[in-house]
């Protein structure tokens, strides 16, 4: 077929989480694909494939976006960051403990995209009111926890993180 | 799920471009935010052979703000929108917090919006309230259109294929004091409108209306404008009395269809609510910058 075509593939080079890696990619192939599937980071989840859930969220140079909705090729030379760049030196993120702590998931499915786009939010916001929070994640779905609680983590990780600055 | 096989191409300059839409032709899309291209190859509802990815042409992504109006490069995303001021302006930060979700708002472009020209889109009645006009480019020439031509029928533009949407320009407002609200009606969050109307509101000193705009999403098979209404407005003072009376005539423009969003009659219904609601949250904001 021609779309197996060697050449109908090209390289890709990102830094993501910032270590610079690459791999071949046909132009179709989706963000979300290539990171799990050619650099090996399954972190982040595909929930729907239809642009709806945010599963997929990962930061593209800085902004929280869905990768199953953005081309693989499109991510060369930029800079992506997924859910396994969060934690340090085996100690996690405060945002991942703050989810720990206040029982921000349950399957977890939801939960590197919930992570990514909280990052991001605090970035921008560092102390958010809890509509703010619930606008700010109103692009990620969650089928199990009914929300409460990941509203409860990320307002305890925007306190946490007021008292000791953390990097990302 | 995977789009069909395509081609990917992300030139530099727009001749680039131009040079690939002549050489492809309608197999060519162009690809701007991806949030409604993607999503529609993913499900084999588009098979372009061709894209041309216009992400890196940089001067598209900036607007320049003169005496005359503001002009808006077609690739600015719905999120710099939402964060920018523009104080004459003010139904643009109105209106991009209801597109989609914040997530498709910091990859989704103003132009790409216009030019999938969805009757429910935000910006098609958001832009049709403010007398917006595009520009259009292709190797040839520079066509400056009323958005109102532009929006030919459903998911349907004026657009040739081997024409690109450059640049959204909206006139400056008749007067200062500009007022402005967006209002959606959606059925879960991030959803298209079941309706939505925006509405643009410029007093003179005495509070007679200078200038009126009334968009519809959802309210008609393109973005419409809510003209008879619009004109029921202006030269007029703005009181409850007059609002009553305009947002009975707003619900009975446009030609909505009943679909799973909702009901024709819903939607009329909802149309009236959202035009007195929006002009008597102005008329307030208006009668507060009075007394203070
Ligand atoms: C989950 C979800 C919810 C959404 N909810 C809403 C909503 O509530 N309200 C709303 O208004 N929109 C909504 N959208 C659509 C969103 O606003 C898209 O960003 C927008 O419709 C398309 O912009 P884009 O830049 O992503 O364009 P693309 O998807 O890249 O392109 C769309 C079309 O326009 C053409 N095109 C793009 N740019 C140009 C150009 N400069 N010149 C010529 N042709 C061009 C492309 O060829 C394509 O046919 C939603 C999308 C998703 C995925
Ligand atoms: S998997 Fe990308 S939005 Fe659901
Ligand atoms: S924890 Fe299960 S989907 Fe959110």
């Amino acid at each position: 077929m021609e779309s197996r075509k060697e050449d109908a593939r090209r390289m890709v080079s990102v830094t993501i989480n910032g270590e610079m890696r690459q791999g071949l990619a046909e132009p179709r192939t989706l963000l979300a694909y290539f990171i799990r599937e050619t650099l090996g980071l399954t972190g982040t989840h595909v929930g729907c494939d239809t642009t709806s859930c945010g599963a997929c969220t990962v930061l593209f140079d800085g902004e929280p976006v869905k990768s199953c909705t953005v081309l693989a090729v499109q991510a060369d030379q930029h800079q992506i960051d997924t859910v396994e760049g969060l934690e340090t030196d085996n100690v996690l993120h405060p945002l991942q403990q703050a989810f720990w702590d206040n029982h921000g998931l349950q399957c977890g499915f939801c939960t590197p995209g919930m992570l990514m786009t909280s990052v991001a939010l605090l970035q921008k916001n560092p102390h958010p009111t809890e509509s703010e929070i619930r606008h700010g994640i109103s692009g990620n779905l969650c089928r199990c926890t009914g929300y409460v609680n990941i509203v409860k983590a990320i307002t305890d990780a925007s306190h946490k993180m007021q008292k000791e600055p953390a990097e990302v | 799920m995977f789009p069909s096989a395509f081609e990917y191409y992300a030139p530099k300059t727009l001749d680039e471009v131009y040079g690939l839409l002549a050489q492809y032709g309608d197999e060519a899309k162009i690809l701007a935010g991806g949030q409604s291209l993607l999503p529609m190859m993913k499900l084999r509802l588009a098979a372009p052979s061709v894209l041309i990815d216009i992400g890196s042409l940089g001067q598209l992504s900036s607007a320049t703000e003169t005496a005359e109006g503001l002009s808006m490069g077609a690739l600015m995303r719905h999120k710099t929108i939402e964060t920018s001021h523009w104080p004459h302006y003010p139904l643009l930060r109105e209106t991009a917090p209801w597109i989609a979700d914040p997530l498709v708002r910091n990859r989704g472009t103003i132009g790409g919006s216009l030019a999938h020209a969805d009757p429910a889109a935000d910006w098609g009645a958001a832009l049709l309230a403010l007398g917006a006009s595009v520009q259009i480019e292709s190797r040839d020439r520079i066509r400056h259109m009323a958005l109102e031509e532009f929006f030919v029928d459903l998911y349907t533009t004026a657009l040739e294929p081997q024409e690109v949407l450059t640049r959204i320009v909206i006139p400056v407002p008749a007067t200062a004091a500009t007022f402005a609200r967006y209002l959606k009606l959606e059925r879960k969050v991030g959803d298209f409108a079941v309706v939505g109307v925006a509405i643009t509101v410029s007093l003179a000193i005495d509070g007679t209306v200078a200038q009126a705009g009334i968009g519809m999403a959802a309210m008609s098979g393109v973005p419409f404008a809510a003209h008879q209404t619009e004109s029921l407005l202006v030269g007029r003072q703005l009181t409850p009395a007059l609002i009553k009376e305009v947002s009975e005539s707003a619900s009975q423009e446009g030609d909505p269809e009943s679909d799973r969003r909702g009901s024709a009659e819903y939607k009329r219904s909802m149309a009236r609510v959202f035009v007195e609601r929006g002009l008597s949250q102005i008329l307030q904001q208006w009668e507060s910058t009075q007394s203070a």
